[in-house]
């Protein structure tokens, strides 16, 4: 058994709110106890709506925060609650990031050889041709040309930028990428084109992916484990194809019915999620997603679940089971 | 007679390159209560062709078609004061994303009733009263307060209700929501698609839905309209849209999708939607297309049956076509 390269035990992290002057300050509790293994070659979806703590956890994954609790192991070198500087920047080469939106994630102002020959030059001692020389091998990797070097971000496509912004995470020779949402922004035909450039990469490269997604169908695709929060909490954790077959906790099964299918001939009955995510800053008692829930209990109102393997390695925090 | 009916909808913009054609022949039929999808990817001039419609491109475009006729009444002749009278009242739009679309420095109390005073006059007290009935309608819980809010207030999936409201605010006979749900959660984008049809079915509105989502098109729209590089090329009903796609370029954007792949590769369009510069002789579709020919090479196809191909893929005989579903 090959060792996971992520170790997360019940991460937490809370941000202070100012409430005002003379008032107590409250605590935001953007995530609170995700826990997961990442092995080489994997790929962890985390799925979840707007405001359910899937960016705090990449900002923790990539060493931007450090958790408030909680421990977090990343190629075997502790990066906890208190990580120092130096320990930070030699992880920095081995966790990268894609971003979302790739018309704001590049420089405008930086041609595209600038762009990526930037993290080798703040992390490295590579001279300038071999900086060149190893942005020039990255970007035929990725299916950019030789002449794209000296051109400017704005002189590309949606996709292309996409390649460019998966070549600057990889030129440093990661071991795990994290994926913010990376083929939202694209269309079906581009998106196809960069998840199949993001498996092959995965394979040549034994890369561990985090895939930060809320398309569903993506995720199916391309994802071995699915983390399924709500909240800052996870509710739902397990091998993609048994979460997907049999999604144990009723916001995971709302989730998946409200993703639409292109399919003509049956029309699924859509579970309906009444109104939106609570505020974090008051979360309601006892299940978090009990006022959504279509299944609630009197119980739900006052008990907190804990998250337990249930059934087919799924673990699921819900008092039904 | 169909509600609104465009036949051979060009849109050309004057740039320093020479003209740029955005749109290039579009026709369109749409009936009271029909859903119409336009799909396409980015840059196949899905939004120009509405806007166009509603008469919010700017000056630099070129906007001619055979005809434009909205309830027996053609746009394109009308005096512009004429037109602005339809224009947001009978035919209103929505825009992709909520939060930009809505001004900032206004409560959206405020902002709805501006159409209501706008379109039909009336006391303040009026307005009021309709507008909290309209959020209502559209499902914003506690209305009465909402009324004071700031877009920056409420949630991307309650902008959009909002922006809804506004819409349908005078009872338009038609709607075009121009991707109404990309900027959503699936949770909240479900929710939205419902109340779109739900409004829909309940005042008997058109409804024109700009998207790329080709999930999102199976599960409301009646008929499908698949642009390509401003060109109209392939137009059916949904179900045999889905089932028996007769168009290459829409056979390889279902093909794409992930939960249509067979094995771990994802069947990718290869290329780009060709821009001003480098658009291709003969078919535009040739340099991406798997079927492509000699002949798609050298020559522009015209359409055969609704579909813009030189060698359409064959019909697959459907045993027993739905009751109701007709070529238009």
């Amino acid at each position: 058994m090959k060792q996971p390269l992520i170790q997360a035990r019940d991460l937490h992290k809370h941000y202070p709110i100012k409430a005002g002057f003379l008032k107590a300050d409250q605590s935001l509790h953007a995530l609170a106890g995700a826990s997961f293994d990442l092995y080489p070659g994997q790929t962890l979806a985390i799925v979840g709506e707007s405001g359910c703590g899937k960016s705090t956890l990449a900002r923790i994954l990539t060493l931007i925060e450090a958790p408030t609790i909680g421990q977090l192991t990343i190629d075997d070198i502790d990066a906890g609650t208190n990580i120092n500087s130096a320990t930070k920047k030699r992880l920095r080469q081995t966790v990268q990031m894609v971003f979302q939106d790739p018309f704001g994630s590049l420089n405008p102002r930086q041609t595209i050889g600038a762009i990526l020959q930037e993290p080798l030059l703040i992390n490295t001692d590579l001279n300038a041709a071999q900086r060149q020389q190893q942005v020039l091998q990255m970007m035929a990797r990725v299916g950019l040309r030789e002449e794209h070097y000296y051109r400017y971000p704005h002189m590309f496509s949606g996709g292309q930028r996409q390649r460019i912004a998966i070549a600057r995470a990889l030129v440093l020779n990661p071991k795990v990428v994290i994926l913010d949402e990376p083929v939202s922004a694209l269309d079906v035909s581009i998106q196809a084109q960069v998840l199949n450039l993001l498996m092959e990469l995965q394979q040549e490269l034994d890369l561990a992916y985090v895939f930060i997604s809320h398309d569903l169908s993506v995720v199916q695709h391309i994802a071995d484990q699915v983390l399924v929060m709500y909240l800052g909490k996870p509710v739902e954790h397990g091998p993609s194809n048994a979460v997907f077959a049999e999604p144990q906790h009723p916001y995971t099964q709302a989730l998946l019915s409200a993703t639409p299918h292109a399919n003509t001939d049956q029309k699924q009955q859509r579970i309906k999620l009444t109104g939106e995510l609570p505020s974090p800053l008051d979360p309601p008692t006892g299940c978090t997603f009990h006022p959504r829930c279509q299944h609630a209990m009197p119980a739900c109102k006052t008990d907190t679940p804990d998250m337990k393997e249930r059934h087919n390695e799924i673990s699921t925090s819900c008092l039904m089971y | 007679m169909s509600l609104l009916d465009i036949r051979n909808l060009t849109v050309e913009f004057a740039t320093a390159h020479g003209a740029l054609r955005a749109v290039d022949g579009i026709n369109l039929q749409l009936d009271e209560g029909e859903i119409v999808a336009i799909v396409g990817e980015s840059g196949s001039g899905k939004s120009v062709a509405m806007l166009a419609l509603m008469g919010l491109l700017p000056w630099t475009a070129k906007v001619t078609a055979d005809c434009m006729l909205f309830d027996n009444q053609d746009l394109l002749l009308m005096s512009p004061k004429k037109r602005r009278k339809i224009i947001g009242k009978d035919i209103s739009m929505i825009f992709q994303e909520p939060m930009t679309s809505l001004n900032p420095c206004f409560t959206v109390g405020y902002q709805i009733a501006e159409v209501l005073a706008q379109h039909f006059g009336g006391s303040h007290r009026s307005h009021q009263e309709r507008t909290i009935e309209l959020l209502q309608q559209v499902g914003i819980p506690a209305a009465e307060t909402r009324l004071k809010a700031y877009p920056h207030q409420l949630s991307g999936g309650m902008c959009q209700r909002v922006m809804i409201a506004m819409m349908i605010a005078c009872q338009p006979k038609l709607l075009i929501a121009d991707e109404p749900t990309t900027a959503l959660d699936v949770t909240i984008q479900a929710q939205i698609l419902d109340l779109l049809v739900e409004l829909q079915k309940a005042n008997g509105m058109a409804l024109v839905l700009i998207t790329h989502d080709m999930a999102v098109v199976a599960e409301t729209a009646d008929n499908v309209l698949v642009q390509y590089a401003g060109q109209q090329v392939e137009q059916r009903p949904v179900k045999a849209l889905f089932n028996n796609p007769r168009h290459p370029y829409t056979q390889a954007l279902l093909d794409a999708l992930p939960e249509r792949s067979e094995g771990q590769l994802l069947n990718a369009i290869p290329g780009v939607v060709p821009g001003q510069l480098d658009r291709p002789q003969g078919c535009l579709f040739n340099p991406r297309c798997e079927l492509v020919q000699e002949h798609c090479r050298q020559q522009p196809p015209s359409h055969q049956e609704g579909i813009l191909c030189h060698y359409p893929l064959p019909l697959i005989n459907d045993p027993a076509p739905a009751s109701g579903e007709t070529l238009s």
